[in-house]
């Protein structure tokens, strides 16, 4: 038999409301029994869409829609970084744009059986710090083909292959690995 | 700097809602029990006060901007001078140092620092996703990171470097959750085992529920003083306990907000600047040291906050600490979860890079007399977040930094029986303590030394 839930689940919502109780005449002792009512909460809406520039680190993106990952070097040091950035934070001038391969390896990893509201739908994923040859950082990003609940530390170290989703969303995610 | 004294603290009762109160509501009780620790009522106290610092980290909890100055008004603090403190987890700390500054500067002679946060107002989902938002919305937050997830990673390095163990891990939960059963103030108070924390549901893999702290409503405030400061108390007739507790050391770091990008230094760099004097005198610690390097170890890569040790060796010279873990008598300390506790006992210097994992599990980090339900191989040396911590306190980010100073001035003071109605949580003769206060995936940490000054 299957387990049944003991408790409903908490929802927002509810019923429309017109008026409350409150005291009918303002005697003293009615307004001293203000002090002693439960608080009123109401729900309060907000939505907003960001126009976002992702600035400097756009050809990132555009090389993700074109199935290219890249990173960016320190002319001057050499320094190379998985994640772009526009400045080097050796020799604080303005980075190139290099290739990166597209293999790597797992640096650091968790699976993810909660996260944040939005991305909760998507739970379990795992999510993967990914080193390169050749790169002094790491890249965050979304690792595929794994069985969630066989989590393991064996898998730290493991070869991964970029994927690129065809029809790209100009979002981060459209770079995702798998085991080699 | 002139000498800064912390002479009092109030904190509000930490829960997971407070719709009894608005945010301005929750920090007057915690700035009330600041006045009347030391007999002091706000007609008179407003005459003497030269200013504030506010510490709050999140805009989006209660959808109000400057919610700072609706404090500093609802209070009755207004037109004294005041600003408002933002960084992260770190908040609270970074606060009370904002604090110090303004006395030990000679800008203030007294100053009050207070933070909250109000958290319930959202649906928990819906706070991560706010507290997600701390990290980079390019690269970081729309592939589906969160904190937790980001700890996780952390651990998951961890673990592979060290052979650090989720026991290990559950040991810390266990010893804050059992401190809090001790603590009025703590959001959970309950006598948790090894086997409740991994039995909990699991939330990023390898930490569970019991793993990481809770979302809090709460606040937190202090005081600090010049001699000068406290001299016009006193005058004015506030009653201000003996001995008293004076900050003796400051430090703050700071790492590069995507995890992603934080370095993977070789062993000279990390001797030149970061490795502890202590470590750096030891030739064992050396060795230990070089011998890591020659398998792969790399800093602070992942796994270590750069920022904390940064923090610690600053406050430690500052303060004239040595030895840490036998040169402190407690520390309270920035536990969002079992996980950074354990990188923080490394960046603290209360035991090398590598070895937190058998450090938390030995029982040096635990209070005497308190009963934990485990078999302990070691004596306690330096309890850490006696409190309970964030674990089982609560987080209630701006007030968190300021709640680990209010504790750490009751310990110095000899007072947690008084405030506690409890003496369990007492560190006995305690003479100087530590608090750190931390954001982010440890971007910004701010460590402080308070000690007693018989």
């Amino acid at each position: 038999m299957s387990k049944q839930p003991m408790k409903r689940e908490e929802t927002l919502g509810g019923t429309i409301v017109h008026g409350l109780p409150f005291p009918a005449e303002l005697t003293p002792e009615a307004l001293n029994w203000l002090r002693q009512m439960l608080p009123i909460r109401i729900e309060q809406d907000y939505a907003i869409t960001y126009l976002h520039s992702y600035g400097q680190d756009s050809p990132w993106f555009a090389g993700l829609t074109n199935k290219v990952l890249l990173g960016n070097r320190e002319p001057e040091t050499g320094y190379t970084y998985a994640t772009p950035r526009g400045h080097g934070m050796y020799d604080g001038g303005e980075t190139e744009w290099v290739e990166l391969p597209t293999e790597g390896r797992v640096h650091a990893f968790t699976v993810c059986h909660f996260g944040s509201e939005e991305f909760l739908p998507e739970t379990p994923f795992v999510l993967a710090l990914i080193e390169f040859e050749g790169a002094d950082t790491l890249l965050l990003t979304r690792l595929l083909g794994l069985d969630p609940d066989a989590a393991s530390l064996d898998w730290i170290g493991m070869p991964v292959q970029a994927k690129f989703l065809r029809n790209a969303k100009l979002k981060p995610t459209d770079v995702y690995f798998t085991p080699a | 700097m002139r000498p800064v004294y912390a002479i009092s603290g109030g904190v509000s009762k930490f829960a997971k809602a407070r719709p009894d109160k608005t945010f301005q509501a929750i920090v007057k009780e915690a700035y009330d029990y600041a006045l009347d620790d030391i007999g002091m009522e706000h007609p008179q106290f407003i005459e003497l006060v030269d200013g504030s610092v506010a510490s709050y980290f999140s805009d989006h909890f209660s959808r109000q901007l400057m919610a700072g100055i609706m404090v500093q008004d609802y209070l009755g603090l207004v037109p004294k001078p005041s600003h408002r403190v933002e960084g992260g987890g770190a908040t609270g700390g970074l606060c009370f140092q904002e604090a110090w500054k303004s006395v030990a500067s000679g800008h203030m002679d007294v100053c009050i620092a207070y933070g909250f946060e109000q958290m319930s107002h959202v649906e928990t989902w819906k706070g991560n996703e706010f507290i997600a938002l701390a990290s980079d919305v390019s690269f970081d937050y729309p592939v589906g990171g969160f904190y937790s997830g980001y700890y996780a990673m952390m651990v998951t390095r961890h673990m592979k470097e060290f052979g650090t163990t989720v026991e290990q891990l559950a040991h810390v939960s266990v010893k804050n959750y059992r401190n809090a059963y001790h603590n009025p103030y703590s959001q959970k108070r309950r006598r948790i085992t090894l086997q409740d924390v991994r039995n909990s549901p699991m939330v990023a893999w390898p930490l569970t529920r019991l793993d990481i702290c809770v979302m809090s409503d709460g606040a937190a405030a202090t005081i600090l003083v010049s001699e000068e400061g406290l001299e016009k108390l006193e005058k004015a007739g506030a009653h201000i306990p003996r001995p008293l507790v004076k900050v003796t050391g400051i430090g703050r770091g700071t790492d590069a907000m995507r995890m992603s990008d934080r370095p993977h230094v070789d062993y000279d760099y990390f001797m030149q600047h970061y490795a502890t004097e202590q470590e750096k005198s030891s030739d064992e610690t050396v060795a230990y040291y070089r011998g890591l390097w020659e398998h792969g170890f790399r800093y602070p890569g992942v796994h270590s906050f750069r920022a904390g040790r940064t923090a610690g060796n600053m406050a430690y010279k500052h303060a004239g600490v040595a030895d840490p873990l036998h040169e402190l008598d407690f520390v309270e300390l920035h536990d969002a979860y079992t996980s950074s506790e354990i990188q923080t006992y490394e960046d603290m210097g209360l035991c090398r890079y590598g070895e937190g994992g058998p450090f938390a599990a030995s029982g040096k980090a635990f209070m005497p007399g308190v009963d934990y339900g485990l078999d302990l191989p070691a004596d306690p040396i330096c309890p850490v977040n006696p409190s309970g911590g964030l674990i089982a306190c609560g987080h209630p980010v701006g007030a968190t930094g300021l709640m680990q100073n209010v504790f750490a001035i009751w310990q110095l003071q000899g007072t947690i029986d008084k405030h506690f109605g409890d003496p369990t949580l007492q560190v006995q003769n305690a003479k100087r303590g530590a608090t750190h206060s931390h954001a982010g995936t440890g971007t910004y940490v701010t460590v402080t030394i308070l000690e007693r000054a018989d």
